[in-house]
């Protein structure tokens, strides 16, 4: 008699599982829509190796559900367990190591910033500012990189401290910009774009929801910050630094 | 068999982006806070969801969407195409409409797919009781990268310096940061970092390295970069003006109620 009823619906997993499939159908629908647009209504071109694009596009929605999912089993857990483990323990110091390796680890080795600073390396080359030699050319690249992972420990560490000490966000990020004028008064002028194009490249899909459950957590455990009011911010430090420490390279290797 | 090959390499690279993370974790949860990890299955198993899935995603990105959008930037910046096949020099900017429409639509739809977006605004939603719903939110993030972006190919085709741009949006941030609701200034300021991630970043990098080599006198050195920071600085102008705009529609309201009660 049960088994009857039991064929007629989906069993809860699965229908959970295509729920969420959904979900990611539905983020990634805009994208197709208008590259469909695009290509058919105003290139007026059919799409070539359409299959290939199909395939594609399955792999990137079941890519984003299961990376969702992994999101809130593991990364949104340890990230704020972490926090309140660290601030229970009572240590600024260890607290503030975590902040600042956080912020370096997670992005001396994010490919989009890989791929960026060689792209800069290889149109400073072409542009004749260094030396067209594979040598200079990597070195230059890993300067770029190494800025960029200081500047992003440095600024979850500030971001930290913030939180730990009550500082008002606007005061910093407010001096922050100013920074970032000044410096572009002084830095050469190769190195601005892609300074400013570094500070949004670092926030990696993986660095953001860990430094977001770091924030959130701190700030819902320490006596007297609010999550909403504290919680974040951190991810707005770690966009602004890598580009003063960009251009602070640019000074010192575009002397 | 080049897919498979493909497929490895883009596994290996997503998991050489989560090591130093994952070494950074259990280092300091066995020898500084000296304390076993906490539901350690249903971690490993959530890691492992993230890894895949964010490889499988990178992998359909590469197969998918940059192909077709490198070769739309490049079509839809093509003298021929904009020119209609006619032989009538491109003059000024209005010649590149088709351009900013894309720049704007594909801004927003990237945005509103951008994980890490969506992983923030979860939190937002989360933290906020549900006041602040997180698909509200990414809209609004993705309206402002979609005007930056328009704006950015604009400059890009004008030709005009970046930084007069860039300070002139930061005052504006600046001003608007004076009279937004404090509770959402922390999150527009982090909305602006996290909408350039993994989606965004490629395709916006190819349309401004694809426009300023065909657009006649500019340098790739110099105008190529540049998009990305609009596609940062927008959404949060985007975010505080949202976010003053309701605080003053709640304020007119409570008015209008305190109003009716004494005529």
């Amino acid at each position: 008699m049960s088994e009857k009823v039991d064929r007629n619906l989906l069993p809860p997993l699965l229908r959970s599982v295509l729920f969420k499939l959904w979900l990611a159908s539905k983020d990634l629908a805009p994208i197709v829509i208008v590259i469909g647009f695009f290509q058919l209504v105003v290139l007026r071109q059919p799409l070539p190796n359409f299959v290939e694009i199909l395939f594609g596009g399955l792999l990137v929605v079941f890519g984003l559900m299961l990376f969702v999912q992994g999101l809130e089993m593991g990364l949104f857990p340890i990230g704020e367990t972490m926090a309140h483990e660290l601030a229970r323990k009572g240590s600024a110091f260890w607290l503030l190591l975590f902040a600042f390796l956080l912020g370096f680890a997670t992005t001396v080795a994010e490919p989009a910033l890989i791929a960026v600073a060689n792209e800069a390396a290889e149109i400073a080359a072409r542009g004749n500012l260094i030396p067209e030699s594979d040598a200079a050319m990597t070195h230059y690249a890993i300067g770029i990189r190494l800025s960029v992972a200081l500047s992003v420990g440095v600024a979850i560490l500030i971001g930290v401290l913030r939180i730990l000490k009550g500082w008002p966000l606007h005061f910093l990020i407010i001096g922050g910009y100013i920074g970032v004028m000044l410096m572009t008064l002084i830095a050469p002028k190769e190195i601005v774009g892609i300074a400013y194009d570094s500070g949004g490249v670092t926030t990696s899909t993986v660095t953001v929801p860990l430094v977001a459950a770091l924030g959130v957590g701190l700030s819902s455990i320490i006596r007297g910050r609010s999550p909403l009011l504290d919680g974040f911010g951190l991810i707005a430090f770690a966009s602004l630094m890598p580009m003063i420490f960009v251009m602070g390279y640019g000074l010192i290797v575009f002397q | 068999m080049t897919f498979l090959l493909d497929a490895g390499q883009v596994l290996l690279v997503t998991i050489r982006d989560v090591l130093p993370i994952l070494a950074l974790i259990v280092f300091f949860q066995l020898f500084v806070l000296r304390q076993p990890i906490p539901h350690l299955r249903r971690l490993i198993v959530g890691g492992v969801y993230v890894v895949l899935g964010l490889a499988m995603f990178l992998l359909g990105l590469e197969k998918a969407l940059f192909p077709v959008g490198n070769a739309m930037a490049a079509q839809l910046s093509d003298p021929a195409f904009l020119s209609g096949g006619r032989d009538t020099a491109l003059t000024g900017w209005a010649a590149y409409a088709w351009i900013y429409l894309f720049a704007a639509l594909i801004g927003f739809s990237t945005t509103v797919a951008e994980p890490a977006l969506l992983a923030v605004s979860m939190k937002a939603g989360e933290v906020s009781g549900g006041v602040i719903s997180p698909w509200g939110l990414r809209v609004t993030v993705a309206i402002g990268v979609a005007v930056g972006l328009a704006l950015g190919a604009f400059r890009i085709v004008t030709g005009t310096p970046l930084y007069l741009y860039i300070l002139a949006g930061y005052l504006v941030v600046v001003l608007q940061t004076f009279s937004t609701p404090k509770k959402m200034i922390a999150l527009a300021y982090d909305s602006g970092g996290v909408t350039t991630s993994t989606v965004t970043v490629p395709l916006v990098a190819a349309l401004g390295l694809g426009l300023s080599e065909t657009v006649p006198g500019r340098d790739p050195a110099l105008d190529g970069f540049g998009l990305i920071a609009f596609a940062s600085l927008f959404p949060i102008i985007s975010v505080m003006g949202y976010a003053q705009i309701s605080h003053w529609t709640a304020i007119r309201r409570e008015k209008k109620l305190l109003q009716g009660e004494n005529p």
